[in-house]
């Protein structure tokens, strides 16, 4: 897995709902709208997971969904990053321990990055999906006290 | 083959290459100009201008999947056809002052069908990436590219034709001979109005030829998900998004060479090499504002249509437009 540095400008990203309420993905909606327009960073939703550089994974997994979470997680090309959004998927929430449910997301498929609340804000998203620009750094081979700088410039 | 032959053979290689790299950097720019410009009707900030070249680069560098049942020659194949006939199409058109690389061995009719092989190529890729949302997509494109044809080459015989009338014995589809008697000056007021009918036919073909909104039915990410393009990823789909760009330039650059191939350094008596920069600048401000009426404008204001309403839009309408327009360029010519 080679990583280059155009990959942080540009992250395309890939919306899956796993039995969410609906509630995050209008929220998730709302990051392409005039107020947080987060195409300014390069972030593109893409309506398939071929496309994809990030999966933005919502709603606790259902048994019904969890084949095809899996397979949208492989169907992504390397390299890939996946951000649960919401409660529901980083821990399942008001579903925690339901008959029906086989998550939280991470149980199966491997998570870099946590977005928790019930919604989650869109600045929230926005701050998620900086973290995994940060773990796709690391991967590059930065070491902490770099990262932390490059986080002190975004901020700046 | 004798020694001048081969120099102009040599000479004929480097230029190819050196247009094709240019087309395709101007391409990527102005396809950055096009996402801002939107961005900005749409009240947003919007990415940078270098925006497209860093999804390129990032798209080269991404994983390459080939579907289980795909074809894979087919499958690869349709990117680099799609990309090769684009760049070709850039070699028999004139940009502004700069005439066309192989401007004597290629004509109107030859870039007409250039113009539908990226389209064909998006349809075999399609089909042959064994994706049903893919085959939908493919289907549609088919349907759309037999619906768009006819108007486009209506405008084509039409301008043809009356330059025809106006010099017998020219080559008259032949792009220099078209872009230095441009249509305006050849008809009276009746055929001015016909002109411009095959202006705005052109003008709404361009959409669907780069499958944007609302046109791009076969790609439409909200309902078949990336359409033709689902299966692709990687080197294959920066390939078709180069394509894409390379046509964006192309479609501007036949608008101005059909119908505003005026230059500005004579107005403002300028003479010489200097003239010729100016020129060339001003071949960039012009492509800058039919791309900004082609394809900005029409895919922020507008909505995707259905592929029927589409469909009818060109078949029956716009067709019936361009049709006019080359009776009222008929008509001006016998009174």
């Amino acid at each position: 897995m080679k990583l280059d540095k155009y990959l942080d400008r540009s992250l395309w990203v890939f919306h899956l709902n796993t039995g969410s309420c609906n509630g995050c993905d209008i929220e998730i909606v709302a990051l392409l709208t005039p107020r947080y327009d987060v195409e300014r960073f390069g972030i593109k939703l893409v309506g398939s997971p071929k496309h994809a550089d990030v999966l933005l994974v919502t709603g606790p997994v259902n048994r019904k969904m969890l084949p095809r979470l899996k397979l949208v997680y492989e169907q992504t090309p390397d390299p890939k990053a996946v951000i649960v959004v919401g409660t529901c998927g980083s821990s399942g929430g008001v579903f925690y321990d339901s008959y029906n449910i086989v998550g939280p997301v991470d149980k199966h498929i491997p998570v870099d990055v946590y977005v928790p609340g019930c919604p989650i804000r869109p600045e929230a998203i926005i701050n998620g999906v900086l973290k995994a620009w940060l773990k796709l750094e690391r991967l590059r081979g930065f070491s902490g006290v770099e990262i932390e700088k490059k986080i002190e410039e975004v901020n700046a | 083959m004798s020694g001048g032959s081969i120099i102009i053979f040599i000479l004929n290689i480097f230029g190819a290459l050196i247009i094709a790299i240019l087309g395709i950097l101007v391409g990527l720019f102005y396809k950055g100009i096009d996402r801002k410009l939107a961005a900005m009707l749409q009240s947003r900030v919007g990415p940078p201008i270098r925006q497209p070249f860093l999804d390129f680069f990032k798209l080269m560098i991404k994983e390459n999947i080939v579907p289980e049942n795909a074809i894979p020659w087919v499958f690869n194949g349709a990117p680099v056809l799609a990309l090769v006939s684009t760049v070709t199409i850039l070699f028999y058109i004139p940009f502004g002052p700069i005439p066309a690389l192989l401007g004597d061995s290629g004509d109107l009719i030859l870039i007409a069908y250039l113009l539908a092989i990226p389209a064909i190529a998006l349809v075999a890729g399609g089909f042959s990436s064994g994706s049903t949302y893919a085959s939908i997509g493919a289907q549609r494109e088919m349907v759309l590219m037999m619906s768009y044809e006819l108007p486009l080459v209506t405008t084509i015989i039409g301008l043809g034709w009356r330059l025809n009338l106006a010099y017998p014995g020219l080559k008259v589809f032949s792009l220099a001979a078209l872009s230095t008697n441009p249509i305006w000056g050849l008809v009276g007021p009746l055929g001015f109005l016909g002109a411009l009918l095959l202006l705005l036919t052109l003008v709404i073909v361009t959409p669907a030829e780069l499958s944007i909104v609302p046109f791009d039915i076969p790609e439409a990410e909200t309902e078949l998900a990336g359409g033709v393009l689902v299966e692709y990823s990687g080197r294959n789909l920066a390939l078709f998004e180069l394509s894409n760009a390379v046509k964006m330039i192309v479609m501007g650059t036949l608008t101005i060479a059909l119908f505003f191939p005026y230059n500005i350094a004579h107005l403002l008596s300028i003479t010489g090499f200097f003239a010729y920069i100016i020129n060339i600048l001003f071949f960039f401000f012009k492509l800058f504002i039919v791309i900004f009426f082609e394809a900005t404008l029409i895919r922020v204001a507008l909505a995707r249509l259905k592929i029927d309403q589409a469909s009818t839009a060109y078949l029956i309408f716009l067709s019936a437009t361009s049709l006019m327009g080359l009776l009222l360029i008929a008509i001006d010519y016998i009174i």
